[in-house]
């Protein structure tokens, strides 16, 4: 079973709820795994301390034009969507940054001028903490397409396993690709006019790709009720709540584990797993 | 005019509320709404729409089933797994292909070659962009359409917006409201900045992908500052980034204390500054003032 933990908002608790659930998970059995997703700023690593065994780099095929063979023709600009090949004067000039790897370009050249070579955009890391299989993706800094490095770390999903997908924040294209094909999304959300924007976009999204999901409320002593009444009112399931626990946010800001350290937490996120059964099973 | 751009690299650091409060302290500001997939600086502004246009973000191809013969050409080219064997039948075929449009990439490959012109590759409409009146003045920000792609042209074209505002109004100063992470919506929110202002938390993931946001800078040769929110939660952090932050030859601008009346100023749909006036106020207006010394 694959369970992605997402949020509109950023730093409601998705990685928080992400590693202490798989922590929580793993006491019970061998077959979780941990997946970070969130390859712009990856923190799962911060908590679950891993032992990094095996290191890949991530790559996005990129046009390479030979200008013997190259007789100006212009077909790879005019197939080009992205503006990453153009003829300037007498050359044609790749923009490395702009191309989507989609190899139009390399089809379309009735010379054959057109060769593809590997640019590294991010890294991908495979490892162990505990019991818990470990992978995360790193998009090198100064790169913008954060989706292929996701992909390459959903790529290391095992079959017939517990996964825990800690998803990206917001509803755009690395979160699609981080949830894709998962069983069930947790949303974790937090009590505030900013958290219920959120938690309205992200929503409507988990609707358009009908994937099932429910919410957890973060801190949920602050702010007001607005987000419960939201669930309510949507008949959205709520898997759990989190109070504002100031031993929480101290653990945290250390990269201390929750369950770790406040063994009475370790309840919430075995709960949560219950929930998520009942709710697939409605 | 000079352009702030606030960012944190982790989300949830206080960046709107941070840029709502100095929304409030500027005068003759305008204000640019980056977070194209979260806007949620509009929450506190309360903006009066004065105009909404579309956003075309480019195209997606879509199979027109009844032309379709099944050859499979499109799906053998499409490097995005968008096409899938599934469509409806034709009469001449049982079943054909169809193109998934969240995973389509819109490069045009499958249009381009499919033999039987049996795929249309058309501009789509997927967001929408806002150019609004608060009490604090002008704000251009925008909505991408739910699951859509291409929030770094919107953030583009967002921020084109704000500042043709900023310059026929003489404004001398543009703030911009960054997304998390340091992909493509937040490089496309930098381009033309003359300060970062990086708003992070005295926490290891806080100060993790401050370090990320403040090497991006570093990449495209835009200063940085930091503004230390929360700071009291760990002083023993917060005493981590002020050495990151000399390291790195970026200015501490600023602690900001812990305090709920920041969450309770949202609930009142209030920036902090205008809901209250000790404490973390002064906080934040000492972090506005110094962010005002580095910009002149």
């Amino acid at each position: 079973m694959k369970i992605a933990v997402a949020s509109g908002k950023g730093g409601t608790g998705k990685t928080t709820v992400a590693t202490n659930f798989a922590l929580a998970l793993s006491r019970n059995r061998d077959d979780v795994g941990y997946f970070d997703c969130d390859v712009e700023e990856p923190n799962g690593h911060i908590f679950l301390k891993p032992q990094i065994i095996k290191r890949n780099s991530v790559f996005l095929p990129v046009p390479e034009v030979d200008q013997d063979l190259c007789t100006l023709c212009g077909k790879c600009s005019e197939i080009c969507q992205y503006s990453a090949i153009v003829q300037l004067g007498q050359k044609i000039l790749v923009f490395p940054e702009m191309c989507s790897g989609c190899g139009g370009c390399l089809w379309v050249c009735p010379e054959k001028a057109i060769s593809e070579i590997n640019r590294e955009i991010g890294k991908l890391e495979n490892g162990k903490s505990g019991n818990i299989k470990f992978v995360h993706g790193i998009l090198n800094v100064g790169q913008t397409r954060a989706p292929p490095v996701i992909k390459a770390v959903k790529e290391e999903i095992v079959k017939d396993s517990i996964s825990i997908i800690d998803a990206p924040p917001g509803t755009s294209c690395p979160v699609i690709e981080s949830i894709k094909g998962v069983d069930f999304v947790v949303l974790v959300t937090e009590p505030t006019p900013f958290g219920l924007s959120d938690l309205r976009l992200t929503v409507e999204m988990l609707s358009k790709l009908k994937i099932p999901f429910g919410v957890l409320i973060n801190r949920y002593d602050i702010g007001n009720n607005e987000v419960s009444r939201f669930c309510s009112g949507r008949n959205i399931r709520l898997l759990s709540k989190i109070p504002d626990d100031i031993r929480i946010a101290k653990s945290y800001s250390k990269g201390e584990m929750i369950i770790s350290v406040i063994p009475e937490y370790e309840k919430v996120f075995n709960n949560l797993y219950n929930e998520i059964i009942e709710e697939l099973s409605r | 005019m000079k352009e702030l751009v606030v960012l944190s690299g982790k989300g949830g650091t206080g960046k709107t509320s941070l840029v709502a409060s100095f929304a409030a302290l500027a005068k003759n500001a305008i204000l640019a709404d980056c977070d194209v997939d979260a806007p949620d600086l509009c929450i506190i502004l309360s903006p009066k729409m004065l105009e909404i246009k579309d956003f075309i973000g480019g195209k997606k191809a879509r199979i027109m089933h009844g032309h379709c013969t099944a050859c499979g050409k499109c799906e053998e080219l499409c490097r995005f797994d968008a096409i899938f064997y599934d469509g409806p039948g034709n009469g001449m075929q049982d079943k054909t292909f169809r193109i998934d449009q969240q995973a389509c990439e819109g490069c045009g490959v499958c249009a381009w070659f499919c033999e039987e012109h049996a795929i249309e590759f058309k501009e789509v409409v997927n967001g929408k962009l806002f150019i609004s009146n608060t009490r604090f003045g002008e704000l251009v920000h925008a909505q991408l359409g739910i699951a859509e792609e291409n929030s770094g042209k919107l953030v583009t074209l967002v921020k084109e917006k704000a500042k043709e505002i900023g310059e026929s109004k003489k404004s001398d100063l543009l703030i911009v409201d960054g997304s998390p992470g340091i992909g493509c919506p937040v490089i496309a929110s930098t381009s033309g900045a003359n300060l970062l202002l990086v708003v992070t938390e005295p926490t290891l993931s806080g100060i993790h992908d401050m370090e990320r946001v403040l090497h991006l800078g570093k990449h495209f040769n835009i200063p940085s500052a930091i503004c230390i929110n929360k700071w009291d939660l760990n002083e023993e952090m917060s005493g981590k980034i002020e050495e990151i932050a000399s390291r790195n030859g970026s200015k501490i601008v600023g602690k900001i204390k812990y305090d709920r009346v920041v969450i309770k100023a949202q609930v009142n749909k209030l920036s902090v500054v205008e809901y209250t006036d000790d404490g973390v106020a002064k906080d934040i207006k000492k972090v506005w003032s110094n962010v005002r010394t580095l910009l002149s």
